[in-house]
């Protein structure tokens, strides 16, 4: 996208949304017994066979790599869900359906390290990965980007949000819009309306009186909603 | 008797257990503290706090793993702890570097304007450092070549009424965030015929400037 490259505009490297996201609780079942850990980050455990326990994801995945746990994918992740919230996605061609804020790093983290630990999991990476896809075809192209779930439903409503941003727009409300998404959308949103923000300054149009160079630009104009209300 | 004085004791820590779990753990905070840091075009006031117990997290946590290193504690469980201090660690490092960087960038600018309080004494020393270095490094390889007039640190020209050679952080800039709570309208300026309302857990797109208040007391946060 458009303005990727201007290292001031993407405050956050996609290592550190993902560093981000591997502190979301998400639950395992260990396969051996462990005392309490007792991280600076909160206490985990104890741990025992077969019973459940909620752990950061960064920890699932230590626990998972060694082979000591199976991972629960959460309830979000399920095909049923993924289905009816894709099914509103399509329907809703304003809004975006409420998905965890970290769901893009969470899939992807849990697709590369705990594959077999989902069911459906081809289903759901259809879902996730490319529901534009008819699932057969998809199957085969199972490797396909998580980001084209966001390129093709979710991307293309930041884009019609795009088209209703002018010179008086001051505020954009992206309501349920995810880290991830936030994070690639934003070098393109933020040098667009700064764009805006100064042609539109007074400073921009001559004022032959204005002595002062510096005065403060009053900003009005009306908010745009990128849904409706 | 002892049985009593067990069931006080029980009730009363599952009370303060449950306190405990409602409040940040300091993980939190300085997390909190990174992120509006990273994405805010200007330096914010220093957590002073948040960084003295991270470090003294941090400091307890080596030995920690030091001793369970020794006694032999199984690998596992040191290797966990290892990564539980390695992650706290980043994000104290990533923190103060990128106060840091800001530094590096404005030091004229902080250093003379109030934003010069928000910085820890450290930073203080090393922002003055900075600044004399960059100056004697102007002076000498450019400046003092100059022609007269055109031999200010600050000034394009001996003409220029203020400082306009000081780079300063764009407060116009666009920043994305979320509020916490339900902050209720809020005025984006102060001509006040605009009007948001934050409601809590929505994402929103502002002008840093309008809610540069509201980001300075905590109540939204920068994501």
């Amino acid at each position: 996208m458009a303005g990727q490259s201007d290292p001031h505009l993407s405050i956050f490297s996609a290592a550190e949304v993902e560093f981000l996201a591997e502190d979301e609780l998400v639950e395992i079942i260990p396969n051996m017994s462990m005392d309490s850990l007792n991280f600076i980050c909160g206490d985990f455990g104890p741990f025992y066979p077969h019973i459940p326990t909620e752990v950061p994801i960064w920890l699932a995945m230590a626990l998972k790599k060694r082979g000591k746990c199976a991972i629960r994918p959460p309830s979000w992740m399920s095909l049923e869900n993924l289905t009816q919230v894709l099914e509103l996605e399509r329907d809703s061609p304003r809004e975006f359906q409420p998905l965890p804020f970290h769901y893009v790093e969470i899939s992807r983290l849990l697709f590369d390290h705990a594959r077999e630990d989902i069911p459906d999991v081809h289903m759901v990476i259809v879902a996730i990965v490319c529901p534009d896809f008819p699932p057969r075809l998809a199957f085969q192209k199972l490797v396909l980007d998580i980001e084209h779930f966001n390129r093709d439903v979710r991307f293309h409503k930041v884009e019609s949000g795009f088209e209703t941003i002018g010179s008086r727009t001051h505020a954009v409300k992206l309501k349920n819009l995810s880290a991830m998404e936030v994070n690639i959308v934003r070098p393109f949103f933020v040098r667009a309306l700064q764009a805006f923000y100064k042609h539109d300054s007074p400073q921009m149009i001559p004022q032959p009186d204005t002595a002062s160079r510096r005065t403060d630009t009053g900003d009005r104009g009306p908010r745009r909603d990128l849904r409706p209300r | 008797m002892a049985s009593a004085s067990d069931e006080g004791l029980g009730f009363g820590s599952e009370d303060i257990d449950a306190l405990i779990s409602a409040l940040p753990t300091e993980v939190e905070l300085l997390k909190r503290a990174w992120r509006n840091e990273k994405a805010s075009p200007e330096i914010l006031q220093f957590q002073d706090d948040v960084v003295r117990n991270a470090r003294v997290q941090i400091q307890n946590m080596e030995h920690t793993v030091e001793a369970y290193a020794g006694n032999g504690q199984d690998a596992l469980t040191v290797s966990l702890y290892q990564m539980d201090l390695d992650r706290t660690e980043f994000l104290l490092r990533s923190y103060l570097r990128t106060r840091l960087q800001k530094i590096e960038k404005y030091m004229i600018h902080i250093s003379k304007t109030e934003l010069w309080n928000r910085l820890s004494k450290p930073e203080q020393e090393f922002a003055k450092r900075c600044k004399e270095n960059m100056e004697n490094h102007l002076k000498q390889s450019v400046l003092s070549r100059l022609p007269f007039g055109y031999q200010d640190f600050l000034k394009q020209s001996i003409s220029s009424e203020e400082d306009d050679m000081v780079p300063e952080p764009q407060l116009d800039t666009f920043v994305f965030c979320k509020s916490k709570g339900s902050v209720g309208s809020f005025q984006l300026d102060a001509v006040g015929d605009e009007v948001v309302d934050l409601i809590a857990d929505d994402l929103y797109v502002l002008r840093y400037k309008s809610i540069k208040p509201l980001v300075e007391t905590g109540q939204i946060d920068l994501v």
